[in-house]
């Protein structure tokens, strides 16, 4: 399936959850100082390994930069 | 000496946590890491502020490692947000990426002014509040603005000197002291300090503190204006705690006239 990640799409399998998806990225679900956004809203945490997603989701994996 | 001990205790306190510094360092724009941890040391600052941003493969290590090796507590902001509900779920992520429940809460209207979007603001902060928060929000120079946002709850308002990285320092003092008269929170002045001598005008005025980032990140030498603002806090802190004499139009003489000899060219 595919899926748009940080705006750019992705293939993933089908039913693949939040930690599959942070490891085709080379993130450890145990990485600090990383939050994951779903079609506008947050995946927490301790969701990540239960939430699966699907076609045409857009998902955001952010993290702390110099700002403010 | 005892005056001196009762300025050393003299914290900033917001949400009862205590900084022996009054100074919070906005890390945007700084040229590298290097220079910002070496900025950060030279302020003393033991704030920093981090926006989130989408996360890129590069090697340039991360703000956070700064934070961490400096020792100072993370401030996560909301910049880029245009709505309440933008800033609402930005500031959740910040929460889960950060493990901290203080944020900047910052809602703009648009992006050539960058000025604060207060009704957005404003329905943000008592969102963020009632989940738990520790508001700080970016506000206006309004009085009734800063009134409402402590009345939601927040733990301290920032409004701005002027607008964000103009540099023109505090545009409006007047409004800033009715802010201050009123606050029964501690008032930070964010946005405007272009350089050390707005922010010690900010402390004179009454601010409990000040947030600076682009006067640092963008000077020609961001370590030496780090040190620079740095003593500028201080010494407006002192001179606010010190009491200022009051301004006057004409001279008023600081030498008794009493006791003044009679010189006229007196003949016998």
């Amino acid at each position: 399936m595919t899926v748009v990640v940080n705006g750019e799409t992705r293939e993933l399998r089908d039913g693949a959850t939040v930690v599959e998806l942070l490891s085709a990225m080379d993130l450890s679900a145990e990485a600090r100082g990383i939050a994951v956004a779903r079609n506008g809203g947050i995946v927490l945490r301790a969701e990540w390994v239960n939430t699966t997603l699907a076609p045409d989701d857009h998902v955001e994996v952010l993290h702390a930069v110099q700002g403010g | 000496m005892r005056s001196r001990a009762a300025e050393r205790d003299d914290d900033l306190v917001i949400a009862g946590e205590h900084f022996r510094s009054r100074l919070i360092l906005g890390t945007g724009g700084a040229p590298s890491h290097d220079i910002l941890e070496d900025a950060v040391l030279a302020s003393g600052t033991e704030i920093v502020t981090v926006a989130m941003r989408r996360i890129t493969r590069s090697g340039a290590g991360s703000v956070l490692d700064v934070v961490e090796r400096t020792g100072c507590r993370v401030l996560p902001n909301t910049a880029g947000c245009y709505t309440a509900r933008d800033a609402v779920v930005t500031a959740r992520l910040a929460r889960e990426a950060l493990e901290t429940k203080w944020i900047k809460l910052e809602v703009i209207a648009d992006e050539r002014t960058l000025l604060p979007e207060p009704v957005d603001l404003l329905d943000a902060a008592e969102q963020l509040v009632e989940d738990g928060f520790v508001v700080l929000p970016y506000a206006n120079d309004d009085p009734v603005l800063a009134h409402r946002l402590e009345d939601v709850g927040c733990a301290a308002v920032m409004p701005l000197g002027a607008p964000i990285g103009s540099g023109s320092g505090i545009r409006n003092p007047y409004n800033l002291r009715i802010i201050l008269e009123r606050a029964r929170v501690p008032v930070i002045l964010d946005a405007g300090v272009g350089t050390a001598s707005d922010a010690a005008i900010a402390m004179e005025l009454g601010c409990a503190g000040v947030l600076v980032a682009s006067a640092i990140t963008r000077a020609e030498k961001p370590v030496l204006m780090a040190e620079a603002i740095r003593k500028a806090v201080e010494a407006g802190r002192l001179a606010h705690l010190a009491g200022r004499i009051p301004q006057r139009l004409y001279a008023e003489a600081s030498t008794a006239w009493e006791g003044i000899a009679d010189l006229t060219a007196h003949t016998g």
